[in-house]
């Protein structure tokens, strides 16, 4: 009885700020799942923005609710599950791990819509959006080769999963575009979140000799530390520029805004329709934070790196692409790699001095 | 020689925080009650001590804050398993839930925020001696403090009566009761030592480690503290040795990485769990005579009047 009082308290705790606002009959109601706090300043603080620059959007016509600090799997379901017998009619559930969580619950209810963040299992009512973040990471790449002295740069990975490889392989391939023997120092911490950790790997790979530092995890502790040491770095999710005032180069800022008030208007005009959405520059599902502390002919290259990107002149997995072993990679997509060759790599670029852990 | 002393100050760095609140714990342990509350009480350390920095300025007010909110939190955790003497693990893991939702609320406000983090000690001269210099003396106050903290609680368990009386109530609260010892005001006084341990511990974090603030930063580390007490086998030189050797295997295995050596990372991180289990499987295996976990760990202990 104890143990599941105690249960019952960590549950409540776990889904703990809830908000919720008065009801009107014929407020569309809509609801977001959280991984982290609201306030971690990274990943789950830009889908906040984001809910709230739709409640900004439509005003009283909808009402949100959020539930943060979800922790991913089986708890999930029940998470979104609450959601739906709260009355929301369109839920955006945004974290990997809350793909077949929000697959059952969707299964179950066929009247309510739901949206999850960067999966790929989808159902007539289960949409699936993410961002083309590689397209950032090449020209992370480009101006990381053009401002590091040492022609060393350090890589502070989370988890060794297609989408931080292909951050790495974009970033190299843009890097080798100015600097073919550039190199790069590659640790996995093996958390998305531990502060202490990403200082401490950020302080091992500029002991090491990196001099720029670039990360695939959410907390701004690396960007301080190559501020500390005078060094320069990239941001990751969210503006971290505050952190490292003359160690920003710049950041890839998840900007979901746009996205979701495309979906919830659908919703409202009753034109919600179930779709994979994998936008990148062109459609501003990301966005690059100002250039900042490097010469103005490296903006100006990082500027216009950008426009083609985004007018679709310049793809970042433009064939050939050549894996480590020195072999071309398969060109499946025409004149680049296809969108599946990038949702599920799991090899190397040539130029990178390391093993992808698990090959 | 430079990345040696580098890897070295990383080392000192990442074992403070793991050194200090065990400390803490192993005092309350060795008075008989095993509070899993500590990442809690970190946390909101963490939260109070970076508020109270980033309101002052001051590095040294935002440590007693840490310090305080420890105690705070481990005075709810006395009032529930030695006042009315609930079971202790499932309190402390109740503690630890709390903590980590409490925190967040105290830390709504400056999220976001930075602080100068504490400075490194410098003494002429002597911090310019190569490789020593620095460790010995340029390092931020808070490492020489963890050192100075557990070499005292040494002294106070072996050396002095009071150290005696509180490992008497962790190896047998009956016994001790019957010699007229106030079993459970003693445990108080440990756990409040624990506390403020673990928020000091938290508080090092933002003030030094990494100087900003945001939920869930302890991420863990109040865990591996209970481990390292059950690895010293609650004997405070051994919490040394099993402190540095955590942060030393954190510290080397992200060096291997950079510097390419084909070890799965995964395997790296996993190894200090792995020293807690083989220490915990040779202790047993060992226990002959020998003190190993104190006799009441763990056991609810109501007097009868």
């Amino acid at each position: 009885m104890k143990r599941n009082l105690l249960a019952a308290a960590a549950a409540l705790l776990l889904a703990g700020g809830v908000t919720s606002s008065a009801v009107a009959a014929d407020t569309l109601k809509v609801g977001f799942i959280y991984l982290g706090p609201v306030g971690d300043l990274g990943w789950t603080y830009q889908h906040e923005l984001a809910r709230q620059a739709v409640v900004k959007e439509f005003g009283d016509k909808i009402e949100t609710t959020f539930l943060e600090n979800v922790p991913e799997g089986p708890d999930a379901e029940r998470a979104v599950e609450q959601l739906v017998r709260a009355g929301n009619k369109l839920i955006f559930t945004t974290s990997f791990g809350y793909m077949d969580p929000t697959l059952k619950v969707a299964k179950k209810y066929p009247n309510v819509h739901f949206e999850h963040c960067s999966g790929y299992k989808r159902d007539k009512n289960m949409s699936t959006y993410s961002a083309r973040w590689y397209q950032g990471r090449y020209i992370q790449g480009e101006i990381a080769a053009k401002m590091s002295k040492a022609g060393v740069l350090g890589y502070i990975g989370s988890f060794p999963i297609p989408e931080v490889v292909s951050g790495i392989n974009a970033t190299m391939i843009g890097a080798q575009t100015v600097n073919p023997n550039i190199k790069v120092k590659i640790i996995w911490v093996n958390s998305w979140f531990d502060p202490g950790k990403e200082a401490d790997a950020a302080k091992a790979l500029l002991d090491q000799g990196a001099d720029i530092i670039m990360q695939h995890t959410d907390s701004p502790a690396a960007m301080q530390i190559a501020g500390e040491r005078g060094k320069l770095a990239f941001g990751q999710d969210s503006e971290m520029i505050k952190f490292g005032p003359k160690a920003q180069l710049t950041s890839i800022l998840d900007t979901w805004a746009p996205y979701y008030i495309e979906r919830v208007k659908a919703e409202l005009d009753g034109t919600w329709k179930s779709g994979d959405t994998w936008g990148g520059l062109e459609t501003k599902m990301f966005e690059m934070a100002p250039y900042t502390n490097m010469p103005d002919d490296v903006k100006k290259t990082a500027e216009d790196t950008q426009a083609a990107i985004a007018a679709g002149k310049l793809h970042p997995f433009k064939c050939p692409v050549v894996a480590q072993d020195g072999k071309d990679v398969e060109c499946k997509g025409g004149d680049h790699l296809a969108d599946d060759q990038i949702l599920g790599m799991n090899f190397y670029v040539k130029g990178i001095d390391d093993k992808l852990p698990g090959k | 020689m430079e990345l040696i002393e580098a890897i070295i100050l990383s080392v000192l760095a990442a074992s403070t925080p793991l050194l200090l609140a065990a400390t803490g714990e192993l005092v309350a342990e060795r008075s008989g009650v095993l509070n899993l509350g500590v990442e809690g009480m970190m946390i909101v350390g963490a939260a109070c001590g970076f508020g109270g920095a980033w309101l002052t300025g001051s590095i040294i007010v935002g440590a007693l804050c840490g310090i305080l909110a420890g105690v705070l939190m481990s005075l709810l955790f006395a009032a529930m398993a030695l006042g009315l003497a609930v079971n202790q693990v499932a309190t402390g893991l109740a503690l630890t839930i709390f903590g980590i939702g409490l925190s967040g609320l105290i830390g709504a406000g400056f999220v976001g925020e930075r602080i100068t983090p504490a400075p490194h000690l410098y003494v002429p001269f002597i911090t310019n001696i190569p490789l020593i210099g620095r460790i010995l003396f340029g390092e931020d106050g808070f490492v020489y403090l963890s050192l100075a903290l557990i070499a005292a609680v040494w002294w106070f368990l072996y050396r002095t009566r009071a150290g005696l009386i509180v490992r008497a109530c962790g190896d047998n609260h009956v016994s001790a009761h019957a010699l007229g010892y106030p079993v459970l005001r003693i445990r108080m006084y440990a756990v409040m030592f624990g506390g403020a341990c673990a928020g000091l511990a938290g508080a090092y974090l933002p003030l030094a480690y990494t100087p900003f603030f945001i939920p869930g930063m302890t991420a863990g580390r109040g865990w591996i503290a209970l481990a390292l007490t059950v690895f010293a086998s609650w004997r405070p030189g051994r919490l040394v040795i099993g402190a540095y050797l955590f942060g030393a295997v954190t510290i080397l295995q992200l060096h291997a990485q950079g510097a390419g050596i084909g070890i799965p990372s995964q395997f790296m991180s996993s190894l200090p769990y792995l020293a807690t289990v083989i220490v915990l499987v040779l202790l047993s295996r060992a226990r002959t005579g020998g003190s190993t976990a104190p006799a009441a760990l763990g056991t609810v202990f109501v007097p009868d009047r």
